[in-house]
C-alpha cells in the first residue's frame, strides 16, 4: 500500500471551515519518457480521488499525466457532524486505496 | 525536457566560459584551508535562493513531499529486520530522543571499520551488525526513508561534526577536492559555488553548496535523495567521471561540506528545485 500522509483537525465546531491536505506517494508515470533501455515506460498514474463526509461526497478531483510524483490536494469542507471522511484514490493498474481520519463537531 | 541536448550543451560552455573569464586568477582556494571562503555571518542556505511558494513548500511539513520517506522511516524503525528479529527501537527506543543530534555529527569515524563513513553508512552497519541483515542499497528507497527519518531528528540543531584527526584528514581531501578543476568542462566546486553563487548556470541560481538540508526532496526529482546523489549530478553537470555510491572521494567532500557548514542549522528533509 502506498504510503499516505492526510492532515485535517480531529475536532471542529459545527459550520466551521476546514482544511483538508492529502499526500499520497505515487510516481505518476506520464506514459511518454522512455526508459533507461529506450522503450516507453507504461503510464501509471492516479486517476481520480474523492472525499466522502459520512458517505457524501464532498470534494472530487481528476488527475492527468502533467500532475507530479507524489500528488498533492488541499481543499476545504464544512464541518457539519461528528463522522467520517473517507479519502480515495483510484488509478491505472488497478491502483486504489482508502483512507478514513474520524472527526469530532461540537455545537457552534 | 524537448530542449536539443546541443543546446544544452552550448549553454553550459557559455556559463563555464562566464564563470571561468570572470575569475582567472583565483582559481583555487588552499586546499588545506578548511574555513569557508565567505565569512560565518554570509553563509547562505539554499532554501534563500529558492521561490516563496518552494520555500513555503519546505517550511510546512504538511506541504514536503520528503514526509512520505520520513513516514516510511518510522514504519521501519519500528519493525524488526534480520536474523536477530530486532527492529532499531528494540535497541534505541524512541528515535525523537535517542537520535535527536545525531544527523548532526555525520560523516563520522568508525573505529571498527577504521574509515570515515556518512549517516547512511552508519545505518548499514547497525543492520549488519546488530540486526544480522543484509545492508540496504545505496540511495533505495528504503535507505533513504531511514535518513530521512533520522535527519528529521536533528531539525534545528546546528551542523557538529565531531572532532577527530581522521575527519580533518578526510575533510582536508574534500577540501582538495572541492577546488579542484574536473571533467570537460574543467570546473570545480568552488568556481561555481564559492565564486559564482548567486549567478545563473541556465535558469538556476547558484546556491552556495550548504548541505544541511539533507536528504532533500528535489522537485526535479520528483523523489528524495542524499547529498551524495547531488554530488554526482554535478559531477556528471561538468562532465567528469562520476563515482559510484558511498565511494571514499564523495564521502571526503561531505566532511569538508560538513566542516564548511559548521553550526549552521539543518532544514532535514529540505526542499530543493
Amino acid at each position: 500500500m502506498a504510503r499516505a500522509l492526510i492532515h485535517m483537525p480531529s475536532t471542529a465546531k459545527q459550520g466551521e471551515i476546514i482544511e483538508i491536505r492529502a499526500l499520497i506517494a505515487h510516481p505518476m508515470e506520464t506514459g511518454y519518457r522512455p526508459g533507461a533501455d529506450g522503450k516507453i515506460l507504461p503510464r501509471d498514474i492516479i486517476r481520480r480521488f474523492a472525499c466522502r463526509y459520512n458517505g457524501e461526497q464532498v470534494f472530487a478531483a481528476e488527475l492527468h499525466q502533467a500532475i507530479s510524483a507524489n500528488p498533492y490536494l488541499g481543499f476545504f469542507t464544512v464541518a457539519t457532524e461528528t463522522g467520517t471522511l473517507e479519502f480515495s484514490w483510484e488509478g491505472d493498474n488497478g491502483f486504489a486505496q482508502t483512507e478514513k481520519i474520524a472527526i469530532t463537531v461540537s455545537a457552534s | 525536457m524537448n530542449i536539443p541536448r546541443a543546446r544544452i550543451t552550448a549553454m553550459l560552455l557559455a556559463a563555464a566560459a562566464e564563470i571561468a573569464g570572470n575569475a582567472p586568477a583565483r582559481a583555487a582556494a588552499p586546499a588545506a584551508a578548511l574555513a569557508t571562503t565567505a565569512s560565518v555571518d554570509d553563509r547562505r542556505s539554499g532554501a534563500e535562493f529558492m521561490s516563496a511558494s518552494t520555500q513555503a513548500m519546505q517550511r510546512d511539513d504538511s506541504l514536503n513531499p520528503a514526509m512520505l520517506w520520513v513516514s516510511g522511516g518510522e514504519t521501519q524503525w519500528n519493525t524488526p529486520a534480520g536474523r536477530s528479529a530486532k527492529s532499531c527501537a528494540a535497541c534505541h527506543g524512541d528515535a525523537k530522543t535517542s537520535m535527536r543530534g545525531v544527523a548532526a555529527r555525520f560523516p563520522a569515524f568508525d573505529q571498527a571499520s577504521g574509515r570515515v563513513i556518512n549517516l547512511a553508512q552508519r545505518i548499514n552497519l547497525c543492520r549488519e551488525r546488530r540486526q544480522q541483515s543484509a545492508p540496504l542499497k545505496l540511495e533505495s528507497e528504503d535507505l533513504l526513508n531511514l535518513e530521512s527519518y533520522l535527519a528529521l531528528q536533528s531539525r534545528g540543531l546546528s551542523v557538529s561534526p565531531p572532532e577527530d584527526k581522521h575527519l580533518t584528514e578526510a575533510a582536508a581531501r574534500g577540501a582538495k577536492l572541492y577546488a579542484q578543476r574536473i571533467g570537460q568542462l574543467n570546473l570545480s566546486c568552488a568556481q561555481c559555488h564559492d565564486q559564482s553563487w548567486g549567478k545563473h548556470l541556465a535558469s538556476s541560481t547558484i546556491p552556495q553548496a550548504h548541505a544541511a538540508a539533507y536528504p532533500i526532496y528535489r522537485l526535479e526529482w520528483q523523489a528524495v535523495g542524499s547529498l551524495q546523489r547531488r554530488l554526482r549530478n554535478c559531477i556528471s553537470g561538468v562532465r567528469a567521471e562520476i563515482p559510484p555510491y558511498g565511494a571514499p572521494e564523495l564521502i571526503d567532500l561531505e566532511a569538508y561540506l560538513a566542516q564548511r557548514d559548521k553550526g549552521m542549522p539543518i532544514e532535514s528533509p529540505g526542499v530543493r528545485p
